[in-house]
């Protein structure tokens, strides 16, 4: 077994020496190094295009799907040994998108085979893009309480509303969504649909966030026919689906607090006594929690994590990541209040600060995480 | 981050149960405290632990010991921490034992340590703050031997001990590593002079003073003027074991606060159903879980010999501590008036916290220390 991985580690070395471009093993310095894919994806580089083409080509991109389902095939020691590689020469991830860390594992889990030999391989390859309809103007912590009305139309579900904070919906090519199928029941009436973005009746509108981008949308629906076929998991029993997929939501997002990694002490060399301190306390803090997040991944893995430990990873990275964001703005004064100066790079450190608030909100907020785990993990009476 | 093998897991087992059952509060140290023992233990107990081999746990197997690591005695230390049980194993078999292994003390002490006969402590403080590299302690050449001239503090169990790992200065000044020598000095020397003292917990240190104690030069644990690296091997090993124990105690008394959560009730209902509660409980259960992360990071890479245990070990011991004392103080606060009590087991946590989060260095020296590693 440890002959057989060692055998996969040199091959994989040698594979990716010969095949990750130099450029795509410089760290990734702003989201327009980020590869989505997609069907209107333009690649930055001649790079980017060959680096996806290479992995996907070997199912890498998901190194520990299925082979059949356009996935690596690798086994839970090999997909680490890959990982491990890959950072070895810092090369980036090639393909980075809500296909592979949130629709795709639930269609591994709920999907039939034919969705998941259709849908999976797209996901894989970087061909289609996806984004997420879940949260509504009335419907943000209390997700369950979604209005967005689909009605059986026999051979189409028409599907009728409004939703909000859809990631990149403007860049999508499909949404996963989250319908009302019944008014008798509130999680008992949603269920879980697929659909293009290209479709007559859907419209979307960037919102402007106060850190100056606009990564979320609103989305509109106005008479959208979708195929009966194209729901996952049974009618009215969507809500299964979206909360496992939350769980994969909260993980992805909670390696989030690691941030840009790395010592902020270093980063920022403070010369003042008492910020020091802060930022030395919170080094520990990062360093503890970057422990956590190994040996979440490990017990994840190996089926011994809780199921709802996401919801406390997700809520101890993020409020992490905005305490980061407040000491690098301590740590660079005046410097750091500059908003699109070309010494200041656009910005960077003000416009990450402003954002990352938006860590411990989206996906969950931390107080619903903290209600997540007063109930499920410490089992609390009335949680 | 590995997860831990079948055998960890097994010793995991073997000590939680055999903590919970013979190491209770209530066995040995509301016991040992209200005879005001002069120990703080019980040495019957310690036999026990060597009936189990654990005395043994990190002395090498070419010694009669498990040979096993930094991994392994945190298991057992997060398990002495969740039932605050008094015990050498700490500074005899975790600290001394690295301090003295792979020099000829080892043959003369490790076979008591293994039997559960013999206590062995540090004596390395000279003031109220772990500043380990400013050892003052004069150590002086004459004859074949040296004198040692100077005075300790916070010797844990150092009246209980029949060999103190005494930190001294044979070249150099306070503040440099160089010149700090270790030696194996018997507790009975002559012009050693020993006061037990209780401490908030109950345990036990002593104040040691030093007048013209002669030890032979074979005393020397490893090289004359190179004391440091021992002292500082087995001060990682002290500090993973202490984060690991404080784990345990932010895990015990934390079990306390959920159980008077369930079950005590206010305004006609459970004090848990209040979601100003619910929020700090499930605040304190991530902090924990990420502590305990830390704690076994920390020993994973001591045992795999990795550049970065140091900053390891330092970050563990500074979020444990960390981590305790907000599950103390959030202990004592949920549990309201009865947490205030004597009779209530919630405030021994908290003083044992306190004597351990103390112990080879506070919160705020290690995150300087983490500091000064990460280059600022």
């Amino acid at each position: 077994m440890t002959t057989d991985l060692d055998a996969f580690r040199a091959e994989t070395r040698s594979w990716l020496e010969e095949n990750c471009p130099t450029e795509m093993r410089q760290p990734i310095r702003s989201e327009a190094d980020v590869c989505w894919g997609g069907r209107n994806w333009t690649f930055k580089s001649e790079a980017q295009r060959q680096w996806l083409e290479a992995m996907a080509g070997r199912g890498w991109t998901v190194p520990d799907w299925p082979a059949e389902y356009g996935g690596g095939g690798l086994s839970a020691p090999e997909a680490l040994v890959l990982k491990e590689e890959m950072q070895r020469i810092g090369a980036r991830a090639p393909l980075t998108s809500f296909g592979i860390s949130m629709l795709g594992p639930a269609l591994l889990k709920f999907g039939t085979e034919e969705q998941k030999r259709h849908y999976l391989p797209q996901i894989a390859r970087g061909e289609i893009r996806w984004c997420q309809g879940y949260s509504e103007p009335g419907a943000g912590s209390d997700l369950a309480g979604l209005q967005t009305k689909a009605e059986d139309q026999g051979d189409h579900w028409l599907i009728n509303g409004q939703k909000v904070w859809t990631s990149y919906a403007d860049k999508a090519d499909w949404i996963f969504c989250l319908v009302r199928t019944s008014t008798e029941s509130k999680q008992g009436g949603i269920s879980f649909l697929l659909f293009d973005m290209a479709s007559p009746g859907v419209s979307t509108k960037p919102i402007l966030l106060i850190s100056g981008s606009s990564p979320f949308c609103e989305t509109f629906f106005d008479d959208v026919k979708v195929p009966k076929e194209q729901i996952v998991g049974q009618v009215n029993k969507g809500w299964d689906v979206a909360k496992y997929l939350l769980g994969h939501e909260r993980e992805m997002i909670s390696g989030m607090g690691l941030g840009m990694g790395g010592s902020l002490g270093a980063a920022t060399r403070p010369a003042d006594p008492l910020l020091r301190a802060e930022i030395a306390a919170f080094d520990v803090d990062a360093l503890a929690f970057a422990a956590m997040s190994e040996r979440f991944a490990a017990m994840w893995k190996a089926g011994e994590a809780h199921p709802a430990s996401p919801s406390m990873m997700k809520y101890a990275g993020t409020e992490l990541n905005k305490r980061r964001n407040e000491l690098a703005m301590a740590a660079g004064g005046s410097d750091a209040l500059e908003w699109d100066s070309e010494r200041s790079k656009g910005g960077t450190t003000p416009r990450s600060w402003l954002r990352s608030k938006g860590n411990s909100i989206e996906g969950g907020t931390s107080e619903i995480q903290l209600n997540i785990v007063a109930k499920h993990i410490l089992r609390l009476p009335g949680a | 981050m590995a997860l831990l093998t079948d055998d960890q897991k097994m010793l995991q087992e073997t000590a939680a149960s055999f903590l919970a059952e013979e190491g209770s509060i209530a066995k040995q140290l509301r016991h040992w405290r209200s005879i005001n023992c002069k120990d703080g233990f019980g040495h019957g107990l310690w036999r026990q632990f060597a009936e189990l081999g654990l005395t043994g746990i990190c002395i090498p197997e070419s010694h009669g010991g498990l040979g096993l690591g930094a991994t392994e005695a945190a298991l057992v230390l997060e398990e002495i921490g969740r039932n605050l049980t008094p015990s050498p194993f700490l500074g005899t078999a975790v600290v001394a034992a690295r301090a003295i292994e792979g020099t000829e003390h080892a043959d003369r002490w490790f076979p008591g340590v293994l039997s559960g006969e013999t206590v062995l402590a540090l004596a390395l403080e000279e003031g109220p703050r772990h500043a380990p590299e400013r050892v003052a302690m004069e150590a002086k050449r004459q004859g074949n031997g040296f004198v040692l001239n100077g005075a300790k503090q916070f010797v844990v169990q150092g009246a209980s001990a029949d060999m103190l790992v005494t930190a001294a200065r044979t070249s150099g000044s306070a503040g440099e590593t160089n010149g700090i020598t270790l030696f194996a000095v018997p507790r009975d020397a002559s012009g050693l002079e020993t006061e037990n003292l209780a401490l908030v917990d109950s345990s036990k240190a002593a104040r040691l003073n030093f007048t013209n104690v002669q030890v032979d030069a074979d005393a020397v644990i490893g090289k004359v003027d190179g004391g440091w690296q021992p002292l500082k091997r087995a001060l990682a090993a002290g500090n993973a074991g202490a984060a690991a124990e404080l784990v345990g105690v932010a895990a015990g008394t934390t079990a306390l606060t959920l159980e008077y959560l369930r079950q005590r009730k206010q305004f006609g209902k459970f004090i848990g159903e209040f979601q100003a509660l619910q929020h700090r409980a499930a605040h304190l259960y991530s902090e924990i879980e990420i502590a305990r992360a830390a704690a076994l990071k920390a020993a994973e890479l001591i045992d795999s010999k990795s550049e970065q245990a140091d900053l390891y070990v330092s970050v563990a011991k500074a979020k444990a501590a960390d981590v305790a004392n907000l599950a103390v103080r959030e202990g004592v606060q949920m549990h309201g008036g009865i947490g205030m009590t004597d009779e209530h087991d919630v405030g021994l946590y908290m003083k044992r916290e306190a004597v351990l989060g103390e112990l080879f260095g506070d919160l705020y020296f290690h995150r300087e220390q983490v500091a000064r590693l990460s280059g600022y």
